[in-house]
Parts: structure tokens; C-alpha cells; sequence
């Protein structure tokens, strides 16, 4: 293959990792900006959603089509449900104190880790996609499902974008979000939204990690890079700005599978850790985020 | 409250000394191996206890001090065929440096932003370990043969290997750190580290320049962590980059606030504790770090001050 197509190949791989990494870290981010928890796990609910999916759809006979539709649909509740709990028993009950709630995510962090290592195994298994149609383009042909969770991760930004600026519950999350005392004393409930939010992003998390998984197998290790990736697009991005979350998700997920086609994949993470951490050190509020408050 | 005599305080820490001392003496084979290991790396907690319990910096990057010093250390013996006491200085020397460079760099963020920086500068550290794996021995790591860690001083020579001689060193390099803990708490250092902890506004306020203190702070702590790295890698012979992973990060953490943050003999406590669950634990499940993670959320949910610190809130005010 030329360069020009091999370029195409690896943008093409980037824009894959880009819309998953973005979903992922929106949900980091959410968390975030409304109730300025930084969740360690968030990466360990992306494992949840993966494993789930294999669990339910090869539960279900038939089709691959309705086994994958209904992992896409139960998986992230389920793991919406288990983060909700883990709101409720531990983090309220630590008063979404900085320090206490990091620890405490580490703890489940391991605890996850382990349930999945001890329930489903260290192997890593795959998920068969709903369709197999293959784009061909004059070079190579390609995955049309890759393409697919583009558009589908697209779509879901776009709703989150509409539900946060257009609606009812939107307001009320950046309302929280902007000034948790006053919000309360308006008649906003904000431990309720506090519980809704924490669920919200580990969803985004479990629909990001069942629409890769059928292209990435499930592991239950696989939760750490997105963790990792969702850190530095969250950071680059400016926390708690959905416009620049996404944009930063473009941005690394492109470079990544850019660097990493043509040099070493450890390179490419030395060099995005490196070159994030020098933003957080003399750039706090992000390349694109506005000054916090 | 804490105006007890120091004679007490000092009788107690040499009595804890004293007591390790005798052990060495009636434990089996298998505990006597363990507590040399807990003891190396109660010199990594404690090293951490100054940074986070006594100014209350929050690092999820020890494991890069630590394994600084666990290279610094082994790949000099490895590779250069240096003597044990110049690859322990030169270990130590390797965290120091280090803990300066990421000092100057991540004092500038405080909070939530300089426990991130720290996490992604020892990932960067771990993923450097992994890339130069031709050097470092990568996941797979190194074993430091035996001939190597042998100190000979005239005509005598001391063989790290021999059970008795491995925990004598790690006893004496534990009583070193733990002395010097318990001086730096009480001096009047100590003390304006605390003060940045309760109120850094205030403190800078009261003519105290807090930036120099704390990257003293995270120099000093940096210097203890690598010299238990470099313990680590000279007494048990092997240097591996899970030493530098994440869980490393975290692991310090959990050992200081299970045995109490701010206490001088919490990080011991914490280590001997944790050390002694997994151990039991792992005796009839594999699902160890479940037991960490639990032990995580019910410390910080039920005991935020840790076993140690607890005990002087009810009871032992003086206990340093």
C-alpha cells in the first residue's frame, strides 16, 4: 500500500477510537463538571458494559443483530443501576469530598475489577457485530460496522448536546452543576441529580464499550486505557466543556492511531501522557475550556 | 495534648525497634522473610506519610520514586557491576533527582489537578520502563544474581541473601527512616508542614514560603521511597516494571491510611496490617485485590484517620 491510502487506513482507525473515546470521556467528564467527583472506576464501567455484552448476547440465540440491540439496551442499564448504587451507598455518604471519593473509587475500581476476573475470566472474548458489510474503497475494503459507531456515537453526542442545552433536565443539571447551594435552595433536588448524573456517565461509558466490543474483544483489563485516554481528552478538552471534550477526543484518538501505525503504540502513549500533563501543569483550565469559575 | 515528654516518645519508637529486633529471633522462616519485606516497604509508606499525612498532598505517583530508586539501584549492579552501598546511594540519588524535576513541575497545580499530574507522570515513568524493556527487562523483569549482593568491608563480607542478613538491613534501614520521621515531625519544619496542611493561605501569610517547603517535602519523601525501592531491589534481588505500575501508586496509600495518616508508627502498622489480610486471604481466595478494594471504601467510609490515628483521638493524644 502507498502512504496516502496507509494515511487514510489510520485516520479511519483514529476517527474509530475518537468516537468511542469521546462518548467514554463525556460520561468522565459529566461526572466532572456537575459534581466535581473524579472517577477513578469510570473505566471499570466501560469493562462492565464490554462484558455484559458478551454475557447477554450470547445469552440470546438467533440473529447477532438482536443479541447485540439487546446488550445496547441492558447492558448499560445494568451498569447504570450499579453505579447508581455505588452513588448511593458510598459517595453521599462521603459528602462528594475530593480525596475521600478518589479513594473510594479506586476501591471499586479493584472490587469490579476482581468480580469480573472471578465471574468471567481472564480470557478475551469476542462479540459477533450485528451486521458484516464490508465498504470497499479503491484500495482496501472496510469494516461498514466501524463506520456505523461513528455515526451512532455522533448521534449520541448530539442528544446529550440537545438534553443538556434544550431541555428541562438539562437545566437543571447545569444549574446544580453551576452553583450546587443556590440550586438546592431553588428546589432542586440535588442528591437526586448527583445519583442521576453519576449513573448517566458510567452509561455513556457501558454504550461506548458495547459498540466497540465487537470489534475489540471483552477483558476484563480492557478498562484502563479508556481511563487513561478519557483522563488526557477530559484535561486537553477543559473539564466540563462538551464542545472541547469532543473536540480533544478528535484530536487524540486521530493522533493516536496516526503515531501508532507508524511508530511504536508506547511512544504514541509516553508522548499524549507527557504532552497532557505538561497542559495540566501550565495550562489548568484546558486548551479549549473556559476559566473556571 | 501532644506536650509529652520526648523521652516517652523516643522510648516507644526504640522499644518498636527493639521489639523487631527480638523477632528476628523467634519467627519461622516464612514471617521472618515477610517481615523483612514489610519492613522494606514500610520505608516506601512512611516516606509517602510525610507528603500526604503531614502536608496533606494527595500523589497517585509514588510508584515512581520507588521504582527510581528499585532501578537506580539494580540496573547499576546489573549493567555497571556496581557494589551494593554505591547502587543503594546512587537509587536514592536517582528518586531525589526525580522528586525535584516533578516537584518544580506538579507544585504548580494543587489539589484534584496535582493528584492527576502525578498519576500521568508515573505512567509516563512506567511506559519508559516498558519501551527501554532492552535495558530494564521490561514486564519481565531482572534478577540480580547473588554474587552481586554481597557488601564485603575489609575482610568481612555480607552475604544479603542469608535470611538473618536481609532482615537485619532492612531493619536498620527502617529504624534510619523511622527516627528520622518522628525528628522531621517534631522540628520546627514538622511543624510548618502541618501548618501548610491546615491552612496554606494562612501560613504563607505568616512569612513561611510554602512552595519551598513543600518541594522539600516531596524531595525528602521522594529520597525515603526510593531508598525503599533500592532496599527492595538489593535485598530481594529483583527489579520489574509492576513496581512502577499504578497499583504501586496506590498501594502506599492504602498502607498510610489504614495505619493512620500524620503518625509515625501508622505506616508500619498499616503495611504489617495489610500485608498480614492479603496474606491470610489469599490463602483461600485469589480475589485478593477485592479485599483491597473493599478495605478502600470501608477505611475512608468508617475510619478516615486509620487504625493509629483513631487510637490517639480516643485515647493517646501525646502519641506522635
Amino acid at each position: 500500500m502507498h502512504f496516502g491510502p496507509h494515511l487514510l487506513l489510520a485516520a479511519l482507525e483514529g476517527l474509530v477510537t475518537s468516537a468511542v473515546l469521546a462518548l467514554t470521556a463525556l460520561g468522565l467528564s459529566l461526572v466532572f463538571g456537575v459534581m466535581r467527583v473524579v472517577n477513578v472506576a469510570h473505566g471499570e464501567f466501560f469493562m462492565l458494559g464490554a462484558v455484559l455484552a458478551w454475557a447477554i448476547s450470547t445469552a440470546i440465540a438467533g440473529h447477532p443483530a438482536i443479541g447485540f440491540v439487546a446488550a445496547l439496551v441492558i447492558g448499560p442499564l445494568l451498569v447504570g443501576l450499579v453505579a447508581f448504587l455505588a452513588e448511593w451507598l458510598v459517595l453521599r455518604r462521603l459528602g462528594y469530598n475530593p480525596e475521600g471519593t478518589i479513594v473510594a473509587t479506586i476501591g471499586m475500581l479493584y472490587i469490579i475489577q476482581q468480580l469480573a476476573l472471578s465471574f468471567y475470566g481472564p480470557e478475551a472474548r469476542p462479540v459477533e457485530p450485528p451486521f458484516s458489510y464490508r465498504i470497499l474503497l479503491p484500495w482496501f475494503g472496510y469494516s461498514g460496522y466501524k463506520l456505523s459507531v461513528v455515526a451512532a456515537s455522533a448521534l449520541l453526542l448530539v442528544l446529550t448536546w440537545l438534553v443538556l442545552t434544550r431541555t428541562r433536565i438539562g437545566l437543571i443539571m447545569r444549574a446544580t452543576q453551576y452553583d450546587r447551594e443556590t440550586a438546592q435552595a431553588f428546589g432542586i433536588p440535588v442528591e437526586r441529580v448527583y445519583a442521576g448524573v453519576f449513573a448517566i456517565g458510567a452509561m455513556l461509558a457501558a454504550i461506548a464499550a458495547v459498540l466497540i466490543v465487537p470489534i475489540s474483544q471483552a477483558h476484563y483489563l480492557m478498562g484502563q486505557d479508556p481511563l487513561l485516554l478519557s483522563f488526557i481528552v477530559v484535561i486537553i478538552g477543559g473539564l466540563g466543556s462538551l464542545r472541547g471534550t469532543v473536540v480533544a477526543a478528535i484530536l487524540i484518538g486521530l493522533s493516536d492511531g496516526i503515531i501508532s501505525m507508524f511508530f511504536s503504540p508506547t511512544l504514541a502513549k509516553i508522548i499524549a501522557t507527557l504532552v497532557v500533563a505538561m497542559v495540566l501543569v501550565f495550562r489548568p483550565q484546558g486548551l479549549f475550556g473556559t476559566t473556571q469559575r | 495534648m501532644r506536650d509529652a515528654s520526648p523521652a516517652k516518645i523516643y522510648a516507644l519508637h526504640i522499644g518498636v525497634i527493639a521489639l523487631l529486633f527480638a523477632l528476628n529471633f523467634v519467627l519461622p522462616d516464612y514471617h521472618q522473610g515477610l517481615f523483612a519485606r514489610i519492613m522494606a516497604l514500610a520505608v516506601f509508606a512512611m516516606g509517602y506519610n510525610l507528603l500526604f499525612g503531614y502536608v496533606g498532598m494527595l500523589s497517585l505517583g509514588h510508584a515512581m520514586f520507588f521504582s527510581a530508586g528499585l532501578y537506580g539501584a539494580g540496573l547499576t549492579v546489573y549493567h555497571l557491576g556496581w557494589g551494593v552501598p554505591e547502587a543503594f546511594v546512587a537509587g536514592v540519588a536517582c528518586g531525589a533527582v526525580l522528586a525535584l524535576v516533578i516537584g518544580l513541575l506538579a507544585l504548580r497545580t494543587s489539589g484534584v489537578a496535582f493528584m492527576i499530574v502525578t498519576m500521568m507522570f508515573a505512567q509516563v515513568f512506567y511506559l519508559l520502563v516498558l519501551y527501554f524493556a532492552a535495558w530494564t527487562g521490561g514486564d519481565q523483569g531482572l534478577v540480580i544474581q547473588q554474587a552481586s549482593r554481597v557488601i564485603t568491608i575489609g575482610g568481612a563480607s555480607l552475604d544479603l541473601t542469608n535470611p538473618t542478613v536481609r532482615y537485619m538491613s532492612a531493619l536498620t534501614l527502617f529504624s534510619v527512616v523511622l527516627i528520622a520521621t518522628l525528628a522531621i515531625a517534631r522540628s520546627r519544619f514538622g511543624r510548618v508542614l502541618v501548618a501548610i496542611r491546615e491552612n496554606e493561605e494562612r501560613t504563607k501569610m505568616l512569612g513561611y514560603d510554602t512552595v519551598a517547603n513543600k518541594l522539600a517535602a516531596v524531595v525528602i519523601s521522594g529520597a525515603i521511597c526510593a531508598a525503599s525501592g533500592a532496599a527492595y531491589a538489593l535485598l530481594f534481588g529483583y527489579v520489574g516494571s509492576s513496581f512502577a505500575s499504578v497499583q504501586y501508586s496506590i498501594l502506599p496509600l492504602l498502607w498510610v491510611l489504614l495505619g493512620g495518616a500524620a503518625t509515625t508508627l501508622g505506616p508500619l502498622i498499616g503495611t504489617l496490617f495489610m500485608y498480614y489480610v492479603t496474606d491470610i486471604a489469599s490463602s483461600f481466595t485469589s480475589a485478593y485485590l477485592l479485599i483491597v478494594g473493599i478495605a478502600l471504601i470501608l477505611l475512608v467510609l468508617f475510619a478516615p484517620k486509620g487504625i493509629l490515628g483513631s487510637i490517639r483521638q480516643r485515647w493517646l493524644g501525646w502519641l506522635p
